[in-house]
């Protein structure tokens, strides 16, 4: 394997990195306020399909970019309504989400576009382009890092660097503000954050519709970005492995980093060499393409050291007597 | 021990200025409970306010609607002389009202800073509101003994140290009133007898502080005036220096309180319970019991005093049914003179309870109940094999009737077995497991704390309902931390220390101070303790009708 293929799998891993991560930090704002969140997975379908079919009606990216926002928070607005401000249970809202996104968009999509689903083909203004990072072919010629930087950094589409800005931004907004402070506060003890006069609903609503605003952006750049339009459940579990990367990470935002890279570098392989021969013996590819849920299945199950969620984490906050 | 006294109580009230707080016919139902009617309160400035009451009288109820968390059915409040409607937590914190709860509501994984500023930041980054509040907190530790650590996470600290991080979190909103609920039920006595010197120290200041309490002792100990409440009535306010406990006690239940327990002499029976050389070590490895002996016969009762967290506990869960406090065990426990399994199999709660021991556990809300079930559903928990029950399919109209009556007789209120447990008092509740262990006329009834955080009334109703049951000829071992408890109701207190008994006595030719030493293991030198002359399982036992040909032929 020479340094030339290794960048190509890196590029593809950062490319494949991004839903998960911008889907793992709406799992984490939601989740440090204490409403879990299994509806990712049906936020971001939804913001595909909004996205796409926007984006291929008028022609402009940025027009179903902001679609798909819309239609992430509008589902992230009734997983609010659902578990804030009517006290359900979390886990079955999330549910819901997801059964309603993934039925939704297929029936709008054959109802709009009459392609079995999907929706048409998208090309140029309609698509996220790369973005090619100023000096990017200028140091190309810099031995190691030069092909590194012009590869790897730069020539993405633009949500992979609001993805990337992401990070440290959640970080600085969770530890370093008085909105992160409550927000952790009220994922951990709801009680405390009330007795101070501040609103818990009024909190975790700003969380929920963070999260939404994220999942949207996740599910544009997959429809927009990572492929040319929307196909049915084209988020394929995706939601789910963000869910488990957010545990692995330990509901962190550099972890998270980390971990969601971890999982698009193991996508990356998995499209770079569908069979592995080691030996005489060959690593099919239905593994390598299954390893990413293996291993979502294995941080769940609790392998990865001992992960606290947050305490109120999934408790609708009632004032007791 | 005595405070010095400060000033004359008459100077300390600022009698120009207004009363702190002022309520004027306060009332607030929780459906159809009436928690607090029509409730009048005047607390004066510069004072520190007892406010009395059993439990479920109604006290924590008002002091939520001083703090905004319910909105009054009826009724004004003034704070300073000003009407004020307190519609949430912010108004109050605005007007100068901080309150300590008694379950804390401190973010445990923050860090002492981070729980004192949130809510009341400078702006929105952080940085500068928590070197002010660093600061800040310096200051406010020095001028009222409120030392604790800025940066330490309070999953690290005491409670007692807990607890001053909310009364910080008070005093950094700029409280001038500060209302504790219930605040010494977690304190040891050193660190409440702490507690009562920063009130004093905040009353001194000039703060206004309303205590929340049942506890007489502290009312008497630091309070200026008392107000008593009895089921969601003010029944009077009164100068703590012009009362007594006795009259306060009358006032809390409406009628004379036997402090003492009338109990005619026991007639001990039949040993029921045995125990030889009985050690356990429990998972950490910390041994729990150090070879206990001892007996309990029919119709008695075995009082065990000692010091929280002296092997009491596990003694009492070993032989309640919970096997897996222990990691390793040794010795021998005997039941009408058959030895009981103590591991495995038989060990465990329902194989107790074949055996006629039934046990009213130290911690009810975790062991005793399950919150959210019905009254009638958690009377016959551990029971509801029994056959009266029905068969596969419960028989609930029997249930519910079962309960009704067993709580008519235990005078559990309100009289309702459709309320889930957790919305009765804390009394109540511990009258609904009593209810349920005792209405069985076991062989052996375990007691752990039967009436901690219980009010005077149910104490006594508990007290009479133990004698009642010794004299039909249950034994029972009772274990508690009050060592009043114990001695009013023993026939023989045996005390423990440090997993051992340090010895026997009884009630009658005992002294609170030789069981205090006693309890603090000071070595019993008038008598040999138990354990110290003859080793365990070296004693003369009985014959053993389990084993009858034990040494006989093989058949």
């Amino acid at each position: 394997m020479d340094y030339a293929t290794i960048l190509q799998i890196l590029d593809s891993a950062v490319r494949l990195m991004t839903p998960l991560l911008l889907a793992c930090l709406a799992g984490l704002y939601s989740e440090r306020a204490g409403v879990f969140d299994i509806g990712l997975e049906g936020k971001m379908l939804m913001a595909a399909f909004a996205a796409a079919s926007v984006a291929a009606v008028t022609g402009s990216v940025w027009l179903g970019l902001i679609a798909g926002i819309a239609g992430s928070l509008i589902l992230a607005a009734v997983h609010g309504l659902a578990s804030i401000t009517f006290r359900g249970n979390q886990l079955i809202s999330g549910v819901a989400i997801n059964f309603l996104a993934s039925g939704l968009t297929v029936l709008l999509g054959q109802k709009i576009f009459g392609l079995g689903g999907r929706t048409p083909s998208l090309a140029g203004d309609a698509r996220f382009g790369p973005v090619t990072l100023p000096l990017a072919e200028t140091l190309r010629g810099v031995p190691v890092l030069g092909p590194f930087y012009a590869e790897v950094i730069s020539g993405h589409t633009p949500l992979v660097y609001v993805a990337l800005i992401a990070v440290p931004l959640t970080w600085w907004l969770l530890f370093r503000t008085r909105f992160g402070l409550r927000l952790r506060a009220v994922g951990e003890n709801p009680a405390s954050v009330d007795t101070a006069g501040v609103s818990v609903t009024r909190l975790r609503y700003a969380a929920v519709a963070i999260a939404g605003l994220l999942c949207g952006i996740a599910g544009a750049y997959l429809a927009t970005g990572l492929s040319a339009g929307f196909v049915k459940e084209m988020t394929a579990g995706r939601g789910f492995i963000a869910l488990a990367a957010l545990i692995f990470a330990k509901w962190r935002p550099w972890p998270a980093l980390g971990a969601t890279f971890l999982f698009g570098l193991f996508e990356a392989i998995a499209n770079r060499y569908p069979n592995i021969e080691i030996g005489p013996v060959t690593i099919p590819s239905m593994f390598m393409n299954a390893l990413p849920y293996i291993l979502t299945v294995i941080i769940l199950a609790g392998f990865v050291g001992r992960a606290i969620p947050p305490r109120a984490g999934g408790e609708p906050y009632v004032k007791e007597r | 021990m005595a405070a010095p006294a400060a000033m004359p109580d008459e100077g300390r009230p600022d009698a120009a200025a207004p009363p702190a707080i002022e309520l004027r016919g306060i009332s607030k139902a929780f459906g159809p409970v009436q928690a607090n009617r029509a409730i009048d309160l005047t607390v004066a400035r510069g004072t520190i306010h007892g406010i009395v009451g059993e439990n479920g009288a109604g006290k924590s109820t008002l002091m939520s609607i001083l703090y905004g968390f319910y909105r009054p059915d009826a009724g004004e409040i003034r704070v300073n002389g000003e009407p004020l409607v307190i519609a949430d937590s912010q108004t109050a914190i605005r007007a100068g009202i901080g309150m300590v709860f008694q379950h804390f509501k401190l973010v445990r994984n923050f860090t002492v800073l981070e729980n004192v500023i949130l809510g009341a930041e400078d702006g929105a980054l952080l940085r500068p509101s928590l070197a002010r509040a660093r600061a800040e907190l310096t200051g406010l530790a020095r001028d009222y003994q409120l030392e604790v650590d800025p940066g330490a996470v309070i999953d690290e600290l005491s409670v007692g140290h807990q607890q001053r991080v909310e009364i910080l979190k008070a005093l950094y909103r700029r409280a001038d009133i500060l209302i504790l609920d219930e605040p010494t039920g977690v304190l040891t006595p050193a660190e409440a007898d702490h507690l009562f010197r920063i009130l004093r120290g905040l009353r001194d200041e000039g703060k206004t502080i309303i205590l929340i309490t049942h506890k007489l002792r502290e009312i008497m100990e630091v309070t200026d005036a008392v107000s008593v409440m009895r089921r969601g009535e003010m029944v009077a306010t009164v100068r703590t220096a012009e009362t007594s406990p006795a009259e306060l006690a009358e006032l809390m239940v409406g009628r004379k309180v036997l402090l003492r327990v009338e109990k005619p002499a026991a007639r001990p029976g039949e040993p029921v319970l045995e125990i030889r050389g009985l050690r356990l070590i429990d998972a950490e490895g910390v041994e729990r019991l150090r070879g206990i002996d001892l007996d309990l016969r029919a119709g008695e009762i075995l009082g065990i005093a000692g010091v929280s967290g002296n092997g009491q506990s596990e003694l009492l869960e070993l032989l309640g049914g919970f096997p897996e406090v222990a990691a390793k065990l040794s010795g021998e426990v005997r039941m009408a003179g058959r030895p009981i399994p103590l591991t495995g199999r038989g060990a465990d709660a329902a194989g107790r309870r074949a055996l006629g021991i039934a046990h009213v556990p130290e911690d009810r809300q975790a062991e005793g109940l399950i919150m959210d079930f019905h009254a009638w559903e958690n009377a016959i928990f551990g029971y509801h094999g029994d056959p009266e029950w029905g068969a596969a399919l419960l028989r609930n109209d029997r249930i519910r009737a079962h309960a009704a009556a067993e709580m008519e007789r235990f005078d559990v209120r309100p009289l309702d077995a459709d309320l889930p447990a957790k919305s009765f008092s804390g009394g109540n509740q511990q009258k609904l497991v009593c209810a349920r262990e005792m209405e069985r006329h076991p062989a052996l009834l375990l007691v752990g704390q039967p009436t901690r955080g219980v009010d005077i009334g149910a104490i006594e109703f508990i007290h009479r309902r133990l004698i009642e049951l010794r004299d039909a000829g249950t034994a029972i071992l009772l274990v508690s931390v009050e060592l009043d408890e114990v001695m009013a109701l023993s026939d023989r207190i045996a005390v423990m220390f440090d997993g051992r008994i340090m010895g026997e006595r009884m009630p009658g030719e005992t002294t609170p101070g030789e069981l205090g030493l006693l309890m603090a293991g000071v070595t019993d030198t008038g008598r040999a303790p138990d354990a110290a002359g003859i080793p365990p399982g070296h004693r003369p036992e009985p014959p053993d009708p389990a084993h009858p040909h034990e040494g006989g032929l093989p058949q």
